[in-house]
């Protein structure tokens, strides 16, 4: 009894450190080059498996770092209407939680450095079981969850058994969270910080600046976690202006519009890679301008 | 062993769990929002001004304390037990929602706050806190399902003429679930004004037990009116379960009076075994929505199902945690009624009493149509009368029409 105990445990502690390094590689290599990444956001199945799958497989190539992947929920209540209508178009063409996991298991058979982060809603890794859900997402070569519904103080429903899994769960921080609140919603986080940029839902108004550097300066004074920025970044030019100083810029809204605007699966392909090329030529040059001035 | 579990007190725990039901399941933007509320919510629990301000309005405002009524022809015609109305209809805005959107709504104006919403199904919650947003002077918002919008027209126009704004909801089925969703998209992205009003017993803690609490008040005069009458507690409580919030109000009151039997009646639409129903309990299993563990209508892979019901009121996918805990415990029987009983029952309660009932609270009275001729006359049940039906007539002048039509 105590043995086999002792066998789970070095695979879980086997499984953390290979797991959690890719997106600590990324980091690593990206701050080598003295550059943000650029995180993309997709819905898993959106807008059929097919299309989903060829979005998915070519968002490296396009210049993504870091993948989010969207597990499709009826009622994403912290979702503006671009993210809701992928959901529901995924949803409509038969996606489900064993679809998306097969979606990453395929996707790490041709790529095994690009990490992968599923975003969603609670109910649907609840309802197919935190175990069984964690071992199959840890077995398709899941690197991260972010999961809006599950604030730290549930943080034993899935934040913990994900460590054990050796899968990060990488934790929102919104212009709400005051002083009192940090330390509790950075203790048990990992991977990365997800800076939320404005209070609202996804794909709604852009944030300032200004006030989003200082918020990131003071988050960077708690903790040693590379903080990305996400909510309302659409433009290439705001991803500049944010990957200055952030360490990660997440796009999401803006390239599910491409996928709801697009004449055909192809187009839409087409499209979203063209806006990621874009994004990401923007994030490699934007901290260029500040090398010049210091050399 | 004997020693019955306090049931009424203890419950929830600070996390505002009932058992595993319950908790605050929210985005982190709502989190320091909730803890605030539950710090001032506890806060005016035990000030005895604010206590004082919720009697007046409860008294001068709302008309309370509502009359607990012996439905005489109504027992006759049942042939059983003695049937109570607790008559919850004759409150102002005609339901029982304005008790709790006083409460909230106090608790709104020392808070701070300049801006109210709510969602609505049946428009009953609506009105009720469009009412109490004018009578504070703050600017009110109320999401409200397409479908919803439909059936309850007369509700839309009275929430008008109240002074608030209704915003369509397009979402999902565009009935109460997607009302909801769409207020706290408001409420996350509006965090720093706006105090969301939540219409019944669910949502993230400290909601479920805050709306207990004012629709306590219930409970509390139909145990003081029944003693008052009969010297005794009445033997049994029956109440319709949309969210829960009328049912729980009668029935908080009395969880440790271990002989007073209590039923929940749950909408079952065409029947639970259609698939077209509403009975969370009854057809549903256990998941997370709007902030809360709790029973749910969905499919294996976590989707939330669309409800069905011929009452807005108790269109929605779930119910709220406590009676999911109580249900679980054994403490409430939890049962449901067809839209075809309740339109029954309905019209039954309209001809006996002359009391046109609201089609939530016909679900409730379809039960006591099946119980009620079992029953000795000395059996007491009081039956929580939520709310009247004005706001029906189109949609029961429709669904009896149908009937017509196919009789002939
Ligand atoms: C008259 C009436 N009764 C009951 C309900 C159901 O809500 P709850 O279960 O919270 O009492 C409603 C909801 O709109 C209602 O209007």
């Amino acid at each position: 009894m105590i043995a086999i105990q002792d066998n789970t445990m070095n695979d879980t502690v086997n499984q953390a450190v290979t797991h959690s390094s890719r997106l600590e590689q990324c980091f690593a290599t990206l701050k080598q080059q003295n550059r943000p990444a650029l995180v993309s956001y997709l819905t898993a199945g959106d807008p059929d498996a097919d299309t989903s799958h060829r979005l998915l497989h070519g968002l490296p190539d396009a210049g993504v770092d870091i993948i989010e992947l969207g597990m499709p929920f009826s009622d994403p209540m912290a979702d503006g209407p671009a993210i809701q209508k992928a959901a529901l178009r995924a949803l409509e063409s038969g996606q489900t939680q064993t679809k998306t996991l097969e979606m990453v298991r395929n996707f790490r058979q041709e790529n095994s450095t690009t990490p992968v982060v599923l975003m969603g809603y609670y109910n649907p890794i609840y309802c197919y079981g935190v175990e069984r859900f964690l071992t199959d997402a840890a077995t398709a070569g899941v690197d991260g969850l972010i999961v809006v519904d599950l604030p730290p103080e549930h943080d034993e429903e899935l934040c913990q058994p994900a460590a054990q899994h050796g899968i990060d769960f990488i934790r929102l921080a919104t212009p709400t969270t005051d002083a009192r609140r940090l330390p509790k919603v950075l203790a048990n986080a990992s991977g990365f910080i997800y800076y939320v940029s404005v209070a609202g839902v996804t794909g709604g108004s852009a944030p300032t600046p200004e006030r989003l550097e200082n918020s990131v300066a003071h988050l960077r004074e708690h903790t040693d976690l590379p903080i990305a920025v996400g909510f309302g970044i659409r433009t290439a030019e705001q991803a500049a202006t944010i990957g200055r100083f952030s360490d990660a810029v997440v796009v999401g809204s803006a390239l599910v519009d491409c996928i709801e605007h697009a004449a055909s699966g192809d187009d839409a392909v087409e499209q979203v890679h063209g806006l990621v090329s874009e994004l990401a030529e923007s994030v490699r040059a934007c901290r260029e301008v500040d090398e010049q001035v210091i050399s | 062993m004997n020693k019955p579990m306090d049931l009424s007190s203890s419950l929830p725990d600070a996390n505002g769990l009932f058992g595993s039901f319950g908790g605050r399941f929210v985005a982190e933007t709502l989190m320091p929002l909730i803890l605030e509320l539950q710090d001032e919510y506890a806060t005016a629990k035990n000030d005895p001004e604010f206590q004082r301000q919720l009697a007046y309005f409860q008294g001068d405002y709302v008309g309370r304390p509502s009359p607990l009524y012996f439905a005489e022809r109504l027992t006759e015609h049942f042939g059983g037990a003695s049937i109570y109305l607790k008559r919850e209809e004759l409150n102002h805005t005609g339901a029982h929602k304005i008790n709790n959107c006083i409460g909230q709504g106090l608790l709104a104006r020392q808070m701070g706050k300049k801006r109210i919403i709510a969602e609505t199904g049946a428009g009953m919650h609506g009105v009720a806190t469009a009412t109490v947003a004018a009578r504070f002077g703050l600017p009110c918002v109320i999401y409200m399902g397409t479908a919803d919008i439909e059936r309850q027209q007369t509700n839309v126009f009275r929430m008008q003429l109240l002074g608030a704004e209704i915003v369509p909801v397009t979402s999902g089925t565009g009935t109460l679930k997607d009302a909801m969703n769409e207020a706290l998209r408001d409420w996350v992205t509006n965090v720093d004004d706006t105090f969301y009003i939540i219409g019944t017993v669910a949502g993230p803690h400290p909601y479920p037990a805050m709306v207990r609490d004012f629709q306590a008040v219930i409970g509390h005069e139909t145990r003081a009116q029944m003693l008052e009458k009969h010297g005794r507690l009445p033997d049994s409580l029956v109440a319709c379960i949309g969210g829960g919030s009328n049912a729980m109000g009668l029935f908080h009151p009395f969880l440790n009076d271990s002989a007073v039997q209590m039923i929940g009646v749950e909408a079952g639409g065409k029947g639970v075994n259609s698939g077209l129903h509403a009975a969370s309990l009854n057809g549903g299993t256990p998941g997370v929505l709007h902030g809360n563990r709790t029973y749910l209508l969905q499919n294996a892979d976590g989707q939330i199902s669309d409800a069905h019901s011929i009452s807005a009121g108790l269109d929605y996918p779930g119910i709220g945690p406590e009676h999911a805990w109580l249900h679980e415990q054994g403490r409430v029987e939890y049962v449901s009624a067809t839209d075809a009983e309740a339109l029954e029952a309905f019209q039954i309660c309209c001809r006996q009493e002359g009391i046109i009932p609201a089609l939530e609270t016909a679900h409730a009275l379809a039960e006591v149509a099946k119980r009620a001729p079992t029953l000795p006359r000395e059996h007491l049940m009081v039956v929580n009368l939520s709310g009247r039906g004005d706001k029906d007539m189109m949609s029961v002048a429709h669904h009896l029409g149908e009937q017509l039509d196919e009789a002939c």
